[in-house]
């Protein structure tokens, strides 16, 4: 019932089973492929197999092809970090909506109607001098989507998902990021249906800044934890 | 199910290595892919959890070595061939070879935007919850052979209840088609040493989202 590709025919880089790296690595390499006769790639493979699919299932009815269209073009363009940003900055500006935030996520970004309706149990998690939050699923890729988009490459490799639990420092060393040693850390790991975000500190300097360019210092990876807000000077 | 995808904690897969300006798809078979994957879900073909069931399901050098996308494309046509919603020589041809029955329901245009919201996995109690927020639970040292949402470097060992998010689908049940058999869900943070010994990190503490048959009382 379980289908075993033959191991010959899934990519690896340079000899080394790493699916979580190869991503880009392939698409750099053979996107231009576009026939889809490139054997010996998963690319091929991969979009062979895909295109089947969707083609049989559009054939016997399961789905209209145009209907897909919409799901893609809806995440490339307008389900993003960019909306997480908009929640940030507001929760920066407005003392009343930055603990409707904390209370209960869900029911504080719906009122900003955003795109997408927000998912039940979106939790914010605040980050203080003295506690920094970080956002991991160990056993998937379970992510905020409707503030973040879809998750990165990164996110959803095996080094993040087992490093993530046991030396988060490391992981923010890879970004990066050094925290104080005294900070205190608090990772989450999304085993179920809540999805979480952080609610990083506001750089100082920018007190009295618009919500707009507020939301201008807002990294995804400040919202996962995995990395920091910008300075004001590199968006002045 | 003790597989490759319950990840936390493990060694050896070396560091994050993050994509500055990543595309949001890295080929047009991955956006087409997840679109498949998600409209398959908005039909009712399979749950969230019997999706993710599919993913451990595959070969652990095959989780390893697939791409993200790549594992959801095998996955798919795994649980499309297992479900007869096609046959694996349609697959292999790349288009239909036999008349089947019309589907119950199709992914049409005007439904994109129901799927583009995440669904909602609350229902009503039939119980009240067992713990309440301060309480010590330990983690159930438990190896069920099919889909969990416990982690391994969870199990066995004690935290405390820090919140509690409500009765939610239990997919533990879902996955192997038991029905919702709704339960309680919390937050139980651990320690870092508690989880991963005296050498973790002392200002570490994490947590998992447990629903209530994963814990047993640690009350001293």
């Amino acid at each position: 019932m379980i289908e075993r590709p033959a191991m010959a025919r899934v990519c690896y880089s340079a000899g080394v089973p790493g699916g979580w790296r190869e991503n880009r690595r392939m698409a750099q390499d053979h996107d231009h492929d576009a026939d889809g006769h490139h054997h010996g790639s998963e690319l091929s493979e991969m979009q062979l197999r895909v295109r089947a699919l969707e083609t049989v299932l559009a054939e016997k009815g399961y789905i209209d092809p145009a209907a897909l269209d919409l799901m893609i073009e809806a995440y490339e363009t307008k389900i993003g970090p960019h909306n997480g940003a908009r929640v940030i900055a507001k929760a920066w500006s407005d003392k009343t909506f930055r603990q409707a935030l904390l209370a209960d996520a869900t029911k504080a970004v719906r009122t900003l109607g955003l795109v997408n309706p927000v998912g039940d149990h979106l939790i914010a998690v605040e980050n203080t001098p003295e506690l920094h939050n970080v956002i991991v699923c160990t056993l998937c890729s379970c992510y905020p989507w409707e503030v973040l988009g879809l998750p990165p490459v990164w996110y959803k490799s095996a080094p993040y998902r087992s490093r993530a639990v046991n030396d988060p420092r490391g992981v923010l060393a890879d970004f990066g990021v050094t925290l104080p040693s005294d900070t205190q850390i608090r990772v989450w790991d999304s085993t179920a249906e809540t999805r979480f975000i952080v609610l990083p500190m506001q750089p100082v300097g920018t007190q009295g800044w618009s919500e707009e360019k507020l939301a201008t210092l807002v990294t995804r990876d400040s919202m996962i934890g995995t990395g920091l807000p910008k300075f004001p000077s590199e968006v002045a | 199910m003790d597989g490759i995808h319950d990840m936390g904690g493990m060694h050896g897969f070396g560091k994050v290595e993050p994509e500055s300006n990543e595309p949001v798809f890295h080929a047009s078979w991955e956006g087409r892919c997840l679109a498949l994957n998600r409209a398959m879900g908005a039909i009712g073909a399979w749950t969230i959890d019997e999706g993710r069931a599919g993913i451990e399901q595959l070969p652990p050098e095959v989780y390893l070595a697939a791409s993200y996308y790549g594992k959801w494309a095998l996955r798919l046509h795994n649980m499309v061939v297992a479900r007869g919603l096609a046959g694996a020589d349609e697959l292999a041809a790349g288009h239909k070879l036999h008349e089947s029955e019309p589907p119950a329901r199709r992914l049409a245009v005007a439904d994109v935007p129901r799927t583009l919201n995440r669904g909602s996995f609350e229902r009503s109690a039939a119980t009240p919850a067992r713990f309440a927020v301060g309480d010590r639970v330990r983690a159930k040292n438990m190896h069920p052979p099919t889909h969990t949402r416990l982690p391994r470097y969870a199990r066995g060992h004690v935290g405390l209840v820090e919140a509690i998010r409500g009765c939610h689908v239990f997919p533990d049940s879902t996955a192997v088609g038991g029905g919702e058999d709704p339960q309680w869900l919390y937050t139980v943070v651990f320690a870092a040493r508690e989880l991963f010994g005296a050498a973790a990190d002392p200002t570490l503490k994490v947590s998992i989202e447990a629903f209530e048959p994963y814990l047993e009382s640690a009350q001293p």
